[in-house]
């Protein structure tokens, strides 16, 4: 790919006092409030627990988290710097910094896990599997050649389906090992990443909406098209490396549970409705769980059980309540 | 009857939610220089959470100013939150936060601008619950 680089053509001081785009700054804060790095999270207190697996479930561990660090890799280098130039605002743009340099972060969290809980020529071994993999390979070229496209609202799509719903195949196992309360420390880094994604896919999905706002209605017929085709072209090729991965264990069919799940939340991101029906996104409360505390609770008062169904009583309260 | 009060920032999810359901609702306003919203009727709220972290900062200010209002907050009867699970502990915070200091229940919660599930169990739900008050 020897295309010329794209530059934003001309700058003028970023004012943070003249705010056009609220969620910018909004945004901006979430972030930098949540920034974190590998070397605050005590992965060492996993390395007797890593000890517990199975040679097989810690080949196919590694070899998710080198499929992670390829994703992270190409959104740091590539998918969050791409979307630069197309920013309508320049806090737009250093939002998207910002995002670039976390997803380094990323990238190298998973070489922190491995260094402490693997040799080297376990690690080099998984690399070559990353390299080797061809649907890993596929993913990351199809995703590649978006972001080399000149549609910059096709560039938010692509960003946002990597950053919403690529990433979920990997998540998913060291939620099933911290719900066997396994490699806890490890699944508190990658939870703190989960949240970081979660904060890209709705930005940038957000800056998409924006985008498409102005465009005229066959414009946004065409883009719709594009993003369930590429959605559609993503998902085949993933359903395959989730197989090529968790086959071996058993463990594919709630792997796309999952991934169905998070598909319908890539596509909300964008701002389209939900794809895939609730009877193939009942994704095990487990996992669920491992990923929000909150989310095991009962989600749904209103069908509560019998006795427990309560209607709330208004009740007094002072102004000194609402000191937050 | 404004059965619902809601708030949504400029992703305008909430209220995508809000619209889906189809029953009668009241936007809090997002600017501080729009007339406050006040009520005085029974209803519930629908508020957001973005973010994670440690749920400071959870519960959008417009919404502080419009619970901080002691005749609006006499009227809640029952909070409902959006959120995303991949916020973890901060999934939903919002709704939590608000049902604990005004002693109501959370009702439901779900994730962006909700599935039609998600629709019709709201909707019947606030059906179940206005006739109940």
């Amino acid at each position: 790919m020897t295309e010329k680089l794209t530059l934003v053509s001309h700058v003028d001081a970023i004012n943070w006092n003249r705010i056009q785009d609220d969620k910018d700054v909004e945004v901006w804060n979430r972030l930098t409030a949540n920034f974190w790095l590998p070397e605050k999270v005590p992965i060492s207190g996993d390395i007797q627990s890593w000890a517990t697996l199975t040679p097989e479930e810690q080949t196919l561990t590694m070899r998710v988290f080198t499929g992670l660090t390829l994703l992270d890799t190409i959104q740091g280098t590539v998918g969050a710097v791409s979307l630069i130039p197309d920013a309508l605002t320049p806090h737009e743009e250093a939002v998207y910094t910002n995002i670039a340099f976390m997803e380094s972060v990323h990238a190298k969290s998973y070489s922190s896990i491995f260094s402490t809980l693997c040799s080297t020529k376990e690690i080099d071994e998984a690399f070559r599997w990353s390299t080797e993999n061809q649907n890993l390979q596929r993913k990351a070229q199809i995703v590649l050649e978006y972001y080399h496209g000149d549609d910059p609202l096709k560039r938010k799509v692509a960003s946002t389906l990597l950053e919403s719903f690529l990433f979920y195949s990997g998540f998913y196992l060291p939620m099933h090992w911290s719900s066997r309360a396994k490699l806890t420390n490890t699944a508190d880094m990658i939870r703190l990443i989960i949240r970081d994604e979660a904060v890209h896919g709705y930005y940038i999905g957000y800056k998409f909406q924006k985008g498409l706002e102005k465009e005229t209605p066959e414009r946004r017929e065409e883009l719709k098209e594009y993003t369930f085709n590429l959605l559609y072209d993503l998902y085949e090729n993933e359903v395959q490396y989730t197989h090529d991965l968790y086959d071996g264990l058993g463990m594919a069919e709630d792997v796309k549970k999952f991934l169905h799940y998070n598909a319908n939340k890539a596509l909300m991101n964008l701002g389209y409705e939900a794809l895939f029906p609730s009877n193939v996104c009942d994704v095990s409360p487990a996992i669920l769980s491992a990923l929000s505390p909150n989310a095991d609770e009962n989600h749904d008062f209103f069908s509560g059980s019998g006795s427990s169904y309560v209607i709330g009583k208004h009740e007094e309260t002072t102004d000194d309540d609402w000191d937050f | 009857m404004a059965s619902l009060v809601y708030f949504s920032s400029t992703s305008e999810n909430t209220r995508r939610f809000v619209e889906k359901l189809g029953v009668p609702a009241e936007r809090i306003p997002l600017l501080p220089t729009e007339e406050p919203l006040k009520v005085d009727e029974p209803y519930v709220l629908i508020v957001p959470t973005y973010g994670g972290g440690n749920g400071k900062g959870a519960v959008p200010k417009q919404v502080i100013k419009f619970l901080n209002d002691e005749h609006n907050r006499s009227y809640i009867r029952g909070v409902i939150s959006a959120g995303n699970t991949n916020f973890g502990t901060g999934y939903c915070k919002a709704g939590d936060i608000i049902a604990a200091k005004c002693h109501v229940p959370h009702l439901y919660k779900f994730e962006l601008f909700g599935t039609q599930d998600d629709v019709t169990a709201v909707r019947d739900g606030l059906e179940e619950l206005w006739k109940q008050q």
